[in-house]
């Protein structure tokens, strides 16, 4: 598949001397939906901003569909458009005013054909004369997403398309992603749940401390990131645990606690049996507590890992 | 050039106009009714006229002058500050516009605005006082330059400012007071010697000054100096801003 975004050698400071974008190189293929997954601060959104013209970088460069998104800003930027994390509109405007001023900005002669077809698509088309302040949470999100789509863009960037919003609202906004891209529009989004790049994307980038960490297909990261661990705290402290169970699950010792590690999208795990199976073996279980790395873990563990290889 | 793109922000801004078309063209009709009221009935009564022009009449440009120099200035600061206020302005920055057609958009619209807003005290004015204009041509160029000139100084002011009181700064201890000492409602040689040549150090004297010639062939100094005057703050202007712009200064981040 052909590359729509070319990303190279993309640095930014800003001018508080924060090191926000170091040495970025990433590639995005025409058609898919893309995730960039990282913690709060990790640079995401300024790396969106830098592709879409929102802010400067300071060196390297981007192409969008082997444009130059500086020297042939124009060309690059008619193809692309942008959803931004936080709900920035005008409150007095209507729907419709504000949707075809959007498609007005990026060049493009009224077409209400489209703009109906656009808003009826998101559900606003019932919407459409009333002014911003007076649509729901919900219904502002996709009045952004529909200006973003009213020069119809090849390349769509959503900045946290689901932050703060609840279950329900996630699920159809979700459904919207998915339909856009169906009708051929690439997608790159930035969030930093892993449920939501799982469930939607097809590769991921980490990034953290604006370094991309690793790219990867998204079941592959999955599976990294579904990592847990299982501590067992015994009655009594072992020394020499039974040496058949400790190879077979793999379990670390140390004092009286006994420290199981498995994978939680591998469908062979029976915890129900280990357990059982350590009390078979004579040693009397006081408690035990799950628990699941966290993102930062994750990353670090991901940066050794990295490193390594 | 995104010629659309200039009319989707003309139109955007001028929007705001219409939506607020009540207070935009009361305020003009109030504050000049006011002026004649104040100015034309009670000093007009002892002041009856000026250069041969009677009273009411000789400070028609005057008034007009200082309504579209603080109309131009505001609307065109408060138009881009509000953008970045409301952060919106991100579409801007992501859109295919020069920084050319961004000023061309706001400037613009402001610009037609002011002009509006001339004309209508124009006709205001007209109701209260006789107004003849004797070199139509010249009013529209002193009234239009005039207008694009302020309006790009307050695009100028609203990249810069950092809040809306940064807005209100510059027109009202700057604009107001240069107007009112720059003979909206006198003539200069009406003052002591001294103040006839303070007087001549304020840019705004020039502006009103060419403006008042071009209704009654009378003014206070040269019609010459009163157009090279005004070019000099377009230059300025347009120095200023393409120094913001190459900076990126206050722009994007």
């Amino acid at each position: 598949m052909k590359n729509i975004l070319e990303i190279t050698d993309v640095n930014k400071i800003y001018r508080n001397s924060i090191k926000a974008l170091d040495n970025i190189n990433l590639n995005i293929k025409e058609g898919e939906i893309f995730s960039l997954l990282g913690p709060n601060g990790a640079g995401k959104s300024t790396l969106i901003n830098s592709i879409c013209g929102v802010v400067n970088f300071n060196s390297g460069t981007i192409k969008i569909k082997g444009y130059d998104n500086i020297k042939e800003y124009r060309k690059a930027r008619q193809i692309t458009g942008i959803v931004p994390q936080e709900l920035y509109l005008e409150s007095f405007e209507t729907v419709w005013k504000n949707i075809n001023y959007s498609r007005g900005l990026f060049g493009k002669p009224k077409n209400h054909k489209y703009v109906e077809d656009l808003l009826k698509m998101l559900s606003l088309w019932d919407k459409k004369d009333s002014k911003i302040k007076e649509l729901s949470g919900g219904m502002k999100r996709r009045v952004l997403i529909a200006k973003a789509l009213s020069h119809q863009p090849k390349l769509l960037f959503l900045d946290e398309p689901t932050a703060s919003i609840d279950v329900e609202l996630r699920k159809e906004t979700w459904d919207i992603v998915r339909k856009l891209n169906k009708n051929g529009t690439t997608i790159v989004l930035t969030t930093h749940y892993i449920e939501e790049a799982e469930e939607l994307s097809s590769r991921v980038a980490i990034i953290n401390d604006g370094k991309i960490i690793l790219v990867n297909e998204t079941d592959k990261l999955i599976k990294k990131l579904g990592e847990k661990s299982i501590r067992i705290e015994l009655k009594k402290e072992t020394n020499n645990l039974n040496s058949n169970l400790k190879n077979k699950y793999n379990l670390e010792v140390n004092k009286n606690f006994l420290t199981f590690k498995y994978n939680i999208k591998e469908d062979n795990i029976n915890l129900t049996e280990m357990l059982n199976e350590i009390e078979n073996n004579g040693y009397q279980i006081k408690d035990f507590i799950t628990e699941q790395s966290s993102l930062e873990e994750i990353f670090i563990k991901l940066i050794k890992e990295d490193k390594k290889s | 050039m995104n010629y659309f793109g200039v009319m989707a922000i003309l139109i955007h801004e001028l929007d705001r106009f219409k939506r607020t078309l009540l207070q935009s063209l009361a305020s003009p009709i109030i504050t000049t009714s006011l002026y004649f009221i104040v100015f034309g009935t009670a000093i007009g009564s002892r002041i009856k006229e000026i250069d041969g022009i009677n009273y009411g009449s000789y400070i028609v440009p005057g008034m007009i002058m200082l309504t579209i120099l603080t109309q131009a200035l505001s609307n065109a600061s408060f138009a881009i500050y509000f953008q970045k206020f409301t952060s919106t302005i991100y579409e801007i920055h992501a859109a295919p516009l020069s920084s050319f057609e961004i000023i061309l958009g706001f400037v613009g619209a402001a610009a037609i605005k002011s002009i509006i807003i001339g004309l209508i005290i124009i006709i205001t004015a007209g109701f209260f006082v006789d107004i003849e204009i004797q070199h139509p041509i010249l009013m529209i160029f002193f009234l239009v330059l005039t207008s694009i000139t302020f309006s790009l100084f307050g695009f100028i002011v609203g990249l810069y400012a950092d809040g809306f009181e940064g807005l209100q700064i510059i027109p009202i201890l700057v604009i107001t007071p240069l107007t009112f000492l720059g003979g909206s409602f006198y003539s200069i040689t009406m003052l002591p010697e001294f103040w006839q040549n303070i007087s001549l150090l304020n840019p705004v004297l020039y502006l009103i000054s060419g403006f008042r010639y071009s209704f009654y062939e009378v003014s206070d100094v040269s019609l010459l100096t009163s157009i090279i005057t005004i070019f000099m703050i377009l230059i300025g202007c347009i120095f200023l801003i393409s120094y913001t712009f190459i900076k990126g200064y206050k722009i994007k981040d």
